[in-house]
């Protein structure tokens, strides 16, 4: 029985890998065939045609495509992501420190965004119909129509700029302690849990309401047993595959809002270095990034399904 | 007012509840106004009515439990002599499971998919602190073997979706009197399972409850099901009670006119039609796959002949409703073929001419999503004329008058919504449709088995009328023996894919049979006491297994 | 069904939405200003000429709202329409046909969704030109993946009702079962869904036009407006937080509107008035 548990994890996972393989076709197709020439792209429409022509032949354009995708796969799965064509620079080299910049902001955001939409839910659903769960719905349905840079800027403005308590530009260097990293990362961090919270707390709330109207629950009850029991006992195993499906899809949420944010923040990290590239038409550096998100995107998905995997006990215990 | 001595005495019970409609102002209804009964220990008492009666109400009621939005607005519920809507919420943990317990209709989803049987058997127990583990759950042991689980020693260590339904039921049942309650409410508990199932359980828990000395309110809407169970029987309609006695009073000389018609359902006079010497549709060794999957039917063989009607009758999974994709053509047979009115009829659907589609009709069992809820009763019946015979303007709307008034319901219904209709007019207007086509032969898929008795009924009586007057033939696919015996002039018995027993009607029903028929005919509930007994008895069956 | 039915949250939501769909379709007349000229001085606070007040060039920020109001009403709505049209034609057209075709286009659209859309915009518009005919397309074709998610799945719900294979048993052809039977039932849960994915759309535009990405100048809308003016928050001024306010009050509103149509249709068995 373990087997077969084993098995659809492996399923789950290998076909995770090749959606992930899949995507690098997209990616590579998005950036290289579509119309419009990356030389042109780089060098602007008043470029000559020599300089087109060798930027061209420095690119590997005249290849194949599909030469040039097979050599990109081949440095993408050995670590090497290739050459900036703005900087010259080693892309791997670069990507690292801002990857890490960006995991420890989205990091901070998820440690407080999560218990604290997971209580709110529960609260939520404690007071049903009531004010509490009034205002969750009614913030939820703002927070989904709020822009991040529109809670990001309101946040600067008032508390850093107007109250004084947090620099406005978030500035990470290395050999910064682990304090005033934390300093420089709350006002991001803050404005990223606000983005996430309301929503991962409607979702929560529905998961658990969903398992609270089960016929299970109602027995439960009419056996007598207490709140506290009908709870802990019948309502949480069966909560916890549902809940960490909200969480993990509000995580790769986060993987999308902390682009803007930091933008918004100056904070060094992927998004603003994928931004940045964009800018300046860098297609090696957009594809590498590009492919990094996706690959936490993907790698969160497949988190939460094999944890419904291992939840779900008709799977673990087969007939 | 007297102090109550009974085990359970319920005065004067109102309940309401709240009704949000979609894009309407939240409305109050009153579901029961004012019932009253008593129940003394050990007894039976059996609550019988149609969907919407209240009874399931009532009996969560006796454990001063609303589901969803219900409330109990009047009243009081005496339970061992207090009242148990006023004992508050940590009273009525104490006195759940220890005086009064409950058996759902659906087990499957009443147990916790993530604990093992005997952790939830013996939970309550164990909460409630009225004995050790080991001796509740020796306990638990003893009830399965009482209700006759198979393994008695190891069942509580499976899960519940490890065990089949019946066996879940079974559980439940052990569940409940795991505390030793005074009472015990069971809602349906049979309901969801097969006939031949069904029995089994029905012995079980009928035994288990008159060895533990336990009272039960018995809730279901069969009423000879609950002859078998119960020493009196309560009969419920629109939350009112209309008459309460004991079982063999009610069975044998009910007083009300609504009793007698639950009574005597199904008791509708049909003579069986011999044979023609052409069918109009006949199956040749048909055999059947879902794509990829094991055979569902297996050389199956069956005619009807013009103006008849065969019953093909079954349980779940025998193979019956495959039987009628098959012959609609929605799923093609992999073995044989369907002669239709003299002519080889196209294995698929897309094969078939116009004329083939007209003259074999259908009719569902679930009326509510067999009609698009966007059209008007006039468009529903209208399109098949149009398709068909391209009638147009007045004559259509000439037709479609014709039409509602033979299924007795009038062209005021014309420009209706299915959702304002009832149960019985959504089937009335599904037949209407299929007759508009001026069909051949209407399969009819368990087309009774959702609705109320005497709806059931009369919808019976009219595809009896309709019969006689269009001469259309039928093929009747059910689970319903007595419906069978109502209507049918041959009958086909299918078991796990295979037609075990085909003939006229009254050959069929008369001995000899085969080992299943002979089951699946005493597993029938019949409106008679001690039919239960008799029935055990008859077939000596071994209740287990299921 | 009567107007004094609908609630008042969705009467708010209705009255603001036209609002903006008036000022957007009339800016040339409502505008006090033209929407580039120079008007006054940096970031002037508001008075009685400059209502808001000025930008960081000095352009009248009310008249570049409204002209704002309409670049980003117009390329969302465009962009909705592109996605709604291509998502639920081909999100029926898998549910109704099934076997290999909706096979094909189900893995696609799994394979497009797996990359975030905002990310994906921006490895698309590292290539290309972030011409209005572009935005457009990028942004309705990523966004009609989510369209054809819902499509295919009201549909499939539909498909498998016993009144659709009533239809297909008396020999009606796929258009009569898509227009006729599915439709008419799968409509307004489409509707609601089109509010939210405008305001979606809305929201893309005004992210990838803060990150310079979206519309260039000197065309304006909300997001670059943003990104324009931000430089004054650190001063203290809150010219920048006005577009986001916009958009954020836009959203809202079609938000309310959206949330009452898909309360009123949680029944599908509602009959008459849906």
């Amino acid at each position: 029985m373990r087997g077969a548990v084993a098995k659809l994890i492996a399923q789950r996972v290998g076909l995770g890998l090749l959606l992930l393989f899949a995507v690098s076709l997209l990616i590579f197709v998005g950036t290289q065939i579509l119309p419009g020439d990356v030389a042109q792209s780089i060098l602007g429409q008043t470029a000559t045609p020599q300089a087109l022509a060798n930027l061209r032949e420095k690119l590997g354009l005249n290849e194949p495509a599909y030469m040039r995708y097979l050599s990109w796969l081949g440095g993408v799965v050995t670590g090497d992501l290739g050459t900036s064509l703005t900087s010259g620079q080693n892309i791997a080299a670069t990507i690292g420190p801002r990857l890490k910049n960006t995991l420890f902001l989205a990091g901070v955001a998820a440690i407080i965004a999560v218990p604290l939409a997971i209580l709110l839910g529960l609260l939520a659903v404690r007071f049903r119909g009531r004010w509490p769960d009034k205002l969750i719905s009614g913030a939820t349905l703002a927070s989904i129509s709020l822009p991040e840079f529109f809670i990001g800027y309101l946040l600067i403005y008032f508390v850093a700029v107007k109250l004084g308590w947090f620099t406005s530009v978030s500035t990470v260097y290395d050999g910064m302690g682990f304090g005033a990293r934390l300093n420089a990362v709350a006002l991001p961090a803050a404005t990223l849990t606000l983005v996430v919270l309301a929503h991962m707390m409607r979702m929560t709330r529905a998961a658990i309401l969903n398992v609270m109207q089960s016929a299970y629950i109602e027995t439960a009850e009419l056996k007598g047993l207490s709140q506290f029991r009908v709870i802990l006992r019948h309502a949480f195993p069966n909560a916890i595959a549902p809940i960490v499906n909200v969480v993990m899809l509000n995580l790769a949420y986060l993987v999308v809002g902390v682009v803007v944010v930091e933008v918004i923040f100056v904070y060094p990290g992927m998004g603003q270095f994928l931004v940045d590239h964009v800018a300046k038409r860098d297609v090696p550096v957009v594809q590498a990034a590009g492919l990094i998100f996706a690959a936490v995107f993907i790698g969160l998905n497949i988190v939460a399904d094999v944890v419904s995997i291992l939840a779900n006990p008709r799977l673990r215990h087969p007939r | 007012m007297a102090e109550p001595t009974a085990l359970l005495d319920v005065r004067d019970l109102k309940i309401g509840a709240t009704v949000y409609a979609p894009g309407e102002p939240p409305e109050d209804i009153t579901i029961v106004h004012g019932v009253s009964f008593t129940l003394e220990k050990g007894r039976v008492l059996g609550l019988i009515g149609e969907s919407g009666a209240g009874k399931s109400t009532i009996g969560l009621a006796s454990m001063a439990y609303g589901r969803g939005g219900v409330r109990i607005t009047g009243g009081e519920v005496y339970l061992n002599g207090r009242d148990i809507l006023k004992v508050g919420p940590r009273g009525l943990r104490r006195l759940r499971s220890n005086e009064v317990a409950y058996v759902a209709q659906s087990a499957a989803a009443s147990f916790n998919p993530a604990l093992k049987l005997m952790d939830q058997v013996v939970e309550a127990v164990l909460a409630h602190g009225k004995s050790g583990r080991r001796a509740v759950e020796a306990r638990a042991r003893e009830l399965f073997a009482k209700l006759k689980l198979p393994n008695p020693d190891t069942f509580g260590d499976r899960y519940p979706h490890q065990v089949s339904g019946g066996q879940l039921q079974r559980a439940m049942t052990a569940m409940a009197l795991a505390c030793k309650p005074d009472l015990i409410v069971f809602d349906e508990p049979t309901t969801a399972l097969d006939v031949t199932t069904q029995i089994g359980v029905l012995a079980a828990i009928k035994d288990a409850i008159r060895d533990e000395g336990v009272a039960a309110l018995y809730i279901t809407h069969d009423l000879a099901v609950v002859a078998q169970v119960s020493d009196e029987i309560m009969v419920l309609r629109h939350g009112r009670m209309v008459e309460h006695g004991d079982t063999r009073q009610i069975i044998e000389a009910p007083r009300e006119d609504y009793t007698r018609a639950l009574v005597s359902v199904r008791e509708i006079e049909h003579e069986a039609k011999q044979p023609g010497d052409a069918p109009v549709l006949a199956a040749r060794k048909i055999g059947a796959a879902y794509s990829g999957s094991l055979k569902v039917l297996h050389d199956v063989s069956v005619e009807v002949y013009p103006g008849q009607t065969i019953a093909v009758v079954g349980e779940s999974g025998s193979g019956k409703s495959t039987l009628a994709r098959v012959i609609t053509g929605l799923l093609p047979p992999s073995e044989g073929r369907i002669e239709f009115a003299g002519r080889t009829l196209s294995p698929a659907l897309s094969g078939r001419s116009k004329d083939d589609l007209r003259e074999l009709q259908m009719v569902y069992q679930m009326a509510d999503v067999a009609m698009n809820p966007r059209q008007t009763v006039a468009q529903i019946i209208g399109r098949p004329l149009e398709f068909y015979f391209g009638l147009k303007g007045a004559e259509k709307r000439q037709r479609i008058a014709e039409l509602l008034d033979e299924i007795e319901m009038g062209k005021g219904f014309a420009d209706r919504y299915p959702a304002e209709l009832s149960g019985g007019q959504k089937q009335r207007v599904c037949i209407a449709r299929a007759l508009a086509a001026k069909p051949k032969l209407i399969i009819c898929d368990e087309v009774t088995s959702a609705l109320d008795p005497l709806i059931a009924d009369g919808i019976l009586k009219l595809l009896l009328d309709l019969q006689k007057v269009e001469g259309v033939a039928y093929l009747f696919i059910t689970h319903d023996l007595a419906t069978v015996k109502a209507i049918a002039d041959s009958i086909a018995v299918m078991h796990q894919g295979k037609v075990v027993r085909y003939g006229p009607k009254d050959q069929v029903l008369s001995p000899p049979f085969d080992a299943y028929t002979e089951m699946l005919l005493a597993s029938v509930p019949e409106m008679h006491l001690g039919w239960l007994e008799q029935a055990i008895e008859r077939t000596r069956m071994k209740p287990a297994g299921h | 069904m009567s107007l004094r039915r609908i609630p008042i949250s969705a009467w708010i939501g209705i009255i603001l939405t036209l609002m903006f769909v008036f000022a957007a379709v009339f800016a040339p007349w409502v505008a006090p200003f033209p929407n580039t000229q120079i008007v006054g001085g940096v970031w002037e606070p508001s008075s009685s000429t400059h209502l808001l007040g000025t930008d960081n060039l000095g352009r009248d920020l009310l008249s570049r709202l409204i002209y704002g109001a309409r670049t980003t009403i117009l390329i969302a709505a465009l962009a909705t329409a592109l996605s709604f049209s291509l998502g639920s034609i081909l999100g029926f057209t898998a549910a109704v046909m099934g076997g290999w075709v909706d096979m094909v286009l189900s893995r696609f659209v799994d394979m497009l969704m797996a990359i975030p859309t905002l990310i994906f915009a921006l490895v698309v518009l590292s290539v290309l030109p972030s011409t209005l005919v572009v935005l457009v397309c990028v942004m309705g074709v990523l966004d009609a993946t989510r369209v054809y998610r819902l499509a295919r799945a009201v549909a499939v719900d539909i498909n498998v009702m016993d009144y659709v294979e009533a239809a297909r048993l008396r020999g009606e052809g796929h258009l009569w079962v898509i227009f006729r039977e599915i439709l008419p039932n799968a409509l307004t849960p489409l509707v609601a869904e089109l509010g939210l994915r405008f305001i979606f759309q809305i929201l893309l535009l005004s992210a990838l036009s803060f990150l310079g990405l979206g519309i260039q100048p000197p065309e304006a809308d909300w997001g670059s407006m943003v990104k324009e003016n931000k430089d004054g928050i650190v001063f203290g001024v809150g010219a920048a937080l006005l577009p986001a306010a916009a958009i954020a009050l836009l959203a809202i509103s079609v938000n309310l509107v959206a949330d009452w149509i898909l309360n009123r249709t949680t029944d599908l068995k509602g009959g008459r008035g849906g």
